[in-house]
């Protein structure tokens, strides 16, 4: 009986030790410019349309298409690593991946915990409701539940805003949407391009106002690794030099940049 | 910090009304579990294995969303605390199932043998003896729940960890979520404490 106790013992204390080795194993590897040599590793929470969404298992978008153009001049092959919104930036500096590019507003306080290239695109805020609802602009607002993603620069937005009656926080844009048709939320405050192409696709909604806040998206960079950022703003302005960045947008918004 | 408490009271307001719900509604599947008629059986064991395998969170927003789509429109706390009810009570009924089965037949059969109907004996003959029995688990359980309330942050509801969450995006770093460890291990620590006191003192008797 105790052979048989200490057996067990010693094969769970084998497994254990298995699992361990084969979760650490991912983690080693050399310092070069990037985690995975050969890979630029993007952060992504792919939730988001037209910016970045999963599609089959893959991931598609904006931030997609640019980062891939990014890697390719960088002589580098993209992997997108989904992920959490709110997990995000700590992602970026534990080094869960390279870069992050994830419709990030450029905000003071985000730019003190990371590094973000230069803006590649523009994007106020606005506000969506369902259609036929009579709320037009912000004074309609007050009173109202307003949906947001969490974290994101609609719920600083938000909680601007004086007189709404509740900012409820979503993990993802898509469940605020799904939220918003069913008439549990009156409306929702995003960036107006999401806004707008949720809308179209899903036809039930509609965008009534913009608000501008001159918000610029930025690719974040961890601190400390100054020469990847360079080389990818390098890549960014090159891109927009030569066109690429306009068929890209084309692509997306169905309009010259 | 009094952002996160608020949050807190949130989550403890939810774990308590859940709780409630919880108790009752198990009871009833344990004794329905173990009825006589076949057709209750066999209800509440379906019941019983189709929730339990199941993650909650999916619960969560079936019922949040899900019944949404059917026009049954719940506020969000009402859909947690029906999402908490439904899958907590599937792992109590097991629980006073367990209870009321450990209690020897002998006391059911001398109850009746007394005179007594089978709720009669069941309410003032086996439950009190089960009950006391399944506390110390019981207590195990809620503290359990109290934890998993945090998943209900899936459907926006502002309770301790959403908001933790929320603080982490703003102050863009991971100190909040240490706050939110405070904010349940002040809740769950003396629960622990006050579990193994009852556990000592209700094992007296025995």
């Amino acid at each position: 009986m105790k052979t048989k106790i200490q057996g067990a013992l010693v094969f769970s204390i084998a497994a254990l030790f298995l699992a361990f080795l084969l979760v650490a194993g991912g983690c080693g590897g050399e310092k070069g410019l990037t985690i995975k040599s050969g890979v630029l590793m993007m952060g992504s929470d792919t939730t988001y349309p037209p910016f970045e969404n999963m599609e089959g298992g893959k991931a598609v978008g904006f931030d997609v298409d640019l980062a891939t153009e990014i890697a390719k001049r960088m002589g580098l092959k993209l992997e997108v690593v989904p992920t959490a919104w709110d997990g995000i930036i700590p992602g970026l500096k534990t080094g869960k991946f390279d870069i992050l590019m994830s419709a990030m507003t450029i905000t003071p306080e985000r730019a003190k915990e990371i590094n973000f290239s230069d803006p590649y695109i523009d994007s106020d805020q606005s506000i969506c409701v369902k259609k036929g609802s009579p709320i037009k602009d912000e004074d309609d607002l007050k009173g109202k539940v307003v949906g947001v993603q969490i974290d994101t620069t609609g719920q600083f937005t938000a909680e601007k805003m004086e007189g709404l009656k509740e900012i409820s926080k979503f993990d993802t844009i898509l469940l605020a949407f799904e939220a918003l048709e069913q008439g549990k939320i009156d409306a929702i405050i995003n960036d107006y391009p999401v806004n707008a192409y949720m809308s179209k696709i899903r036809g039930k909604t509609e965008v009534v106002k913009e608000i501008k806040t001159d918000e610029k998206y930025g690719i974040g960079v961890k601190k400390g690794n100054e020469k990847l950022l360079q080389e990818i703003n390098e890549a960014l302005r090159e891109i927009k030099a030569d066109g690429t960045y306009d068929k890209i947008f084309q692509k997306w918004f169905g309009q010259p940049s | 910090m009094p952002y996160l408490l608020k949050g807190l009271l949130m989550t403890i307001r939810l774990a308590l009304v859940s709780e409630a719900c919880i108790l009752a509604f198990g009871l009833i599947v344990a004794l329905l579990r173990i009825s006589r008629i076949r057709i209750f059986r066999a209800a509440a064991a379906v019941y019983i294995d189709v929730i339990r395998g199941m993650p909650l969170i999916l619960q969560i927003v079936i019922i949040y969303f899900g019944l949404g789509h059917l026009g049954i429109g719940l506020s969000k706390f009402a859909a947690g605390v029906l999402a908490l009810t439904i899958c907590y009570a599937a792992y109590e009924a097991e629980i006073f199932r367990a209870g009321i089965l450990s209690i020897h037949k002998g006391q059911m059969e001398a109850a009746r043998s007394l005179g007594m109907g089978y709720f009669k004996a069941m309410r003032y003959i086996i439950l009190p003896q089960a009950i006391r029995r399944v506390i110390p688990p019981l207590s195990n359980e809620f503290i359990a729940l109290l934890k998993d309330t945090s998943l209900v942050s899936v459907i926006a509801l502002s309770e301790v960890f959403q908001r933790g969450r929320e603080l982490m995006g703003t102050k863009a770093n991971v100190t909040p979520l240490v706050g939110v460890a405070i904010c349940y291990l002040i809740v769950t620590i003396p629960l622990m404490r006050l579990v193994q006191r009852t556990e000592k003192w209700l094992s007296r008797g025995d």
